[in-house]
């Protein structure tokens, strides 16, 4: 079968999605570009099926006014007619804006004025609702198109029109100009811009990114040569459309590689949908693969204790060669026979029931993974990698390769890929992928991108020795010990979370001659170990002030700073003292972010005598503390907190160890 | 709770009489459940019975649906008079129900309960469908369309292969509404649709009872307890106490009626 990669020079000509598609219709005309569940049965659309939907759809669009350099927002779920009509809006050289489709009506509204949309693409009646809410503030949006018309019947509003009518529009007038699209697409250029995808925003207004043509194709090229995807490889596209991983996964690369997407029913459906189809190429954010393996080990708990058994029995053995052999790294004949036997009775299975038998290449991205659970699934044999990338850089700038995957590092450099650091470590990109601007923002896009080329990512890290990139921390939350050397409180506080005992974490250290931290147990966890082992408490405060759950605590800690021992940067920052907090850090006293991120120097100044204390060298501190209870009412507790001193570990000691 | 209704002009505007029900007295021995009732439900309506405890809704709908047979009275379908019509009659004439009990068979599917309600439909014989054979394959194929446009229509496709019993309680009615309408039925009766569930299952609930309404043009008779549903969503109420009929109206007249509110709320004697 084709792979669709072909002469260079042949590529060359083939430097826009539309051309792509024209190329797949020709190419691989019958084979299946996106599949749908509907009406409980999965709808094949075959490349040329594509290709003349998005025929229409842009003579459709052209009819009602749609001109070069215009943009339409997508605001839908994961449907092929999402996908055509984005082709369709680059095939006449207009920009596709893909909003979220949970974002409230009132954070449509930016984008909309910002990129000043005319035509927008609504998935359903809720959407519609919300777009026809803004439209006072949007006066540039003249047509809103809707794909589902249940419960539409009643509007009349003049903007409205549907998916169908407008498919119907571009059918008759491409009966009457049927050169017109293919006119359109020749003049179509790689540097044109293909796709713009708003910035989450979490600091300050959302930006709008424009991505280049060349910069998509390029990327999802570079990435599917190093990963050798091909048409005969599955996607499920079930992440929001308006995130630019999930625009590389469902339209970029297949529209390089030729292969097939598949649409789920509802977001309900998910975990069936993909039970069916058997993706090949799977991407999943941490926290869905810590629902799936959460959602297994319930299973496991209700199986007879026979079943119970021998699931973590075979679990150990893939614990200890699972990896290995996915690496191909050699190991005995005995643990293979006995891994051997696991696959046959639960890896083979389990990856059934999670959708992943067929599964070629997984990654996971967006957030730092927990070590163990990154390693269950290596275990059992689904080839989990880490990639590293963002929104301006067309996502790839590092993939872990194949036999080379670490699970504290992203990778090395992809093909094409320059990485350089700050003195602040900070590090900054060159690529073929970068973004050619901030929409009408030329101040931000002047910050992010020097003259060269070189874009700042705000993340500082450092290459290994294995010349694999360790992203540690946000730059401005980055600071040094007095001895000058690196102190990155966030990367410590994920090693320390990555413990299911340890609920948050908070590292103190910046100028100061060692790191300390406060911990805040999570009592479900730590509660129910407590069960385990009979120890009564009263509550949270008796629980955490326990000599018992310090033990267990420090026994984590210790164990970060054998980790930490091993990494040359970082060996300087293990955790010398800590604390537990006597109350859970809260959002509601202002602790923590409403994303539940802690906020460090409000920490720092409200607890000021916790961390004078843990500097001091003494054994306790005496706390009152002033609580706000949910319904207003505010109290004091008054608690001693002991403080431990945990062992530390040399630095060349920790390696002969290891 | 408020519930937009009728904003807009419906697309099957409320018709003719199609089912009237005429001086019906209903007792068991000497317990008198219906006295006299008479009342009439129009083409495409939405109509409530509601009333206090043992006012004799449920018996009500029994009549409607042949489960009962009155002692006196008749019930009209299209002018056309039913003394003792049994249920299967009145599934043929176009009636479906909902239970208050949910009466779903519980170690089937999703699916399997809906397709239950095609039952009527099916015109090919057992042979056949046995040997899933000709016409009793593409038969198959018609009905599992028509049930799947049900699931897709009451946005149930995450349950469709999930064994009934396994399901919580208001999804479990949402199956019954599905199973029902599976009949296509043109006039459909709701059992306490809303009881037992929780405010956002209610809210639900009601969203697809004026959706069916809106969509099929079904007519609809509804008994419910939650006064402030039927209020929001019928077009025409009808008040039973003590086995009497004490009100009909709008639910504005029915709500400033002074009878309906001494029943409701007691009066001093």
């Amino acid at each position: 079968m084709a792979t669709g990669v072909g002469s260079s020079s042949a590529l060359d000509a083939r430097d826009t999605f539309p051309k792509l598609l024209l190329h797949h219709a020709k190419v691989r005309g019958g084979r299946p570009a996106i599949r749908e569940k509907d009406l409980g049965i999965w709808q094949t659309w075959t490349w040329k099926h594509f290709a003349d939907e998005v025929r229409a759809l842009a003579c459709g669009l052209a009819e009602q006014g749609f001109k070069r350099g215009d943009h339409l927002a997508l605001v839908s779920d994961n449907r092929p007619r999402l996908y055509a009509m984005l082709c369709a809006v680059q095939c006449l050289g207009g920009v596709p804006v893909s909003l979220y489709q949970d974002s409230v009506a009132a954070e449509m509204a930016f984008p909309i004025q910002n990129a000043e949309i005319t035509h927008a693409l609504a998935e359903d009646q809720e959407q519609v609702d919300k777009l026809l809410e803004i439209l006072p503030q949007c006066p540039t949006l003249g047509r809103i198109y809707y794909d589902d018309p249940r419960g539409m019947r009643h509007y009349k509003q003049a903007q409205l029109m549907s998916y169908e009518r407008l498919l119907e529009i571009g059918r008759e007038s491409f009966e009457r100009a049927p050169a017109f699209v293919e006119t359109e697409i020749a003049k179509g250029a790689a540097d044109d811009a293909a796709a713009m995808f708003f910035t989450s925003g979490t600091t300050g207004v959302p930006k709008g990114v424009v991505l280049t043509h060349h910069a998509l194709i390029d990327r999802s090229r570079a990435a599917a040569e190093f990963e050798g995807l091909d048409d005969r490889d599955v996607v499920l596209a079930y992440l929001p459309p308006a995130w630019i991983g999930q625009n590389i996964f469902s339209y970029a690369q297949p529209f390089v590689t030729g292969y097939c997407i598949c649409c789920p029913e509802s977001a309900e459906t998910v975990m069936s949908d993909m039970r069916e189809i058997g993706p090949t190429y799977y991407f999943a954010p941490p926290r869905v693969m810590e629902a799936m393996l959460t959602q297994v080990m319930i299973r496991i708990e209700d199986l007879w204790w026979g079943g119970r058994k021998s699931f973590h029995y075979f679990m150990d053995v893939a614990n200890r060669v699972g990896g290995r052999i996915l690496d191909g790294e050699p190991v005995s004949l005995w643990n293979r026979l006995q891994y051997f036997l696991g696959e046959i009775f639960v890896y083979g299975p389990l990856r059934n029931v999670l959708g992943m038998s067929r599964v070629r290449v997984a990654y996971t991205a967006g957030e730092a993974i927990g070590p163990d659970l990154f390693k269950f699934y290596r275990s059992i044999g689904i080839n989990l990698k880490q990639l590293y990338g963002s929104t301006e850089t067309s996502v790839f700038v590092c993939i872990q390769p194949n036999g080379q995957v670490k699970p504290d590092t992203v990778g090395p450099a992809v093909k094409g890929v320059e990485l350089k650091f700050t003195p602040q470590r900070e590090l900054l990109i060159r690529s073929p992928g970068l973004f050619k601007e901030y929409y009408k923002n030329p101040q931000a896009t002047l910050e992010a991108k020097d003259a060269e080329g070189w874009f700042r990512t705000g993340d500082a890290g450092y290459v290994d020795q294995d010349g694999h990139l360790k992203i540690i921390d946000r730059v401005k939350d980055v600071g040094a010990l007095a001895d000058g050397t690196l102190f990155a409180p966030k990367y410590l506080e994920n090693k320390l979370k990555f413990f299911p005992y340890i609920q948050e974490a908070v590292a103190f250290g910046d100028k100061r001659d060692q790191v300390c931290a406060f911990i805040n147990i999570d009592m479900d966890a730590v509660g129910d170990w407590a069960e385990r082992r009979s120890l009564t408490y009263s509550g949270y405060v008796d629980l955490a002030s326990r000599e018992e759950t310090y033990a267990l605590i420090a026994e984590c800690v210790e164990k970060v700073n054998a980790d930490l021992a091993r990494e040359p940067e970082l060996a300087n920052s293990q955790i010398h003292r800590f604390l537990i907090l006597h109350k859970a850090l809260d959002a509601d006293d202002e602790e923590l972010t409403r994303t539940r991120k802690v906020r460090r120097g409000f920490v720092g100044e409200k607890y000021a005598s916790l961390v004078d204390a843990l500097y001091s060298g003494k054994d306790s501190v005496h706390i009152e503390a002033k609580v706000r209870y949910e319904d207003g009412r505010s109290g004091s507790i008054s608690a001693d907190l002991r403080i431990r001193d945990v062992k530390t570990f040399a630095p060349a000691a920790a390696r002969a160890a290891a | 709770m408020t519930v937009a209704l009728h904003q807009h002009p419906r697309a099957f505007p409320v018709g003719d009489v199609i089912l009237s029900v005429e001086n019906v007295s209903l007792a068991f021995g000497g317990v008198k459940a219906l006295t006299d009732v008479s009342f009439d439900v129009r083409e495409h309506e939405l109509r409530a019975i509601i009333g206090p405890n043992g006012a004799g809704k449920s018996s009500m709908l029994n009549v409607l649906n042949g489960v009962y047979h009155p002692q006196e009275g008749t019930i009209r379908l299209r002018g056309r008079e039913f003394h003792d019509m049994n249920s299967h009659e009145a599934a043929g004439l176009g009636i479906s129900r909902t239970f208050q009990n949910i009466a779903l068979f519980k170690g089937m599917t999703v699916l399997d309960n809906i397709l239950t309600g095609r039952n009527l439909k099916m015109r090919s014989n057992f042979l056949e469908q046995a040997l899933w054979w000709g016409p009793a394959r593409r038969e198959e194929i018609v009905h599992r369309r028509a049930v799947e446009e049900i699931i897709d229509f009451l946005e149930i496709q995450h349950i469709r292969k999930t064994p009934v019993g396994r399901l919580p309680y208001g999804l479990q009615k949402r199956v019954e509404l599905a199973r029902a309408l599976a009949a296509e039925p043109t006039i459909l009766l709701l059992d306490e649709p809303m009881a037992g569930m929780n405010l956002e299952e209610k809210q639900d609930m009601c969203r697809f009872v004026l959706d069916v309404n809106d969509h099929y043009g079904t007519t609809i008779v509804l008994i419910e307890h939650d006064m402030g549903v039927v209020m929001d969503i019928s077009d025409r109420v009808v008040v039973l106490d003590y086995g009497r009929k004490i009100g009909d109206g709008t639910p504005n007249e029915v709500r400033s009626n002074q009878t309906v509110i001494d029943a409701y709320l007691g009066v001093t004697h």
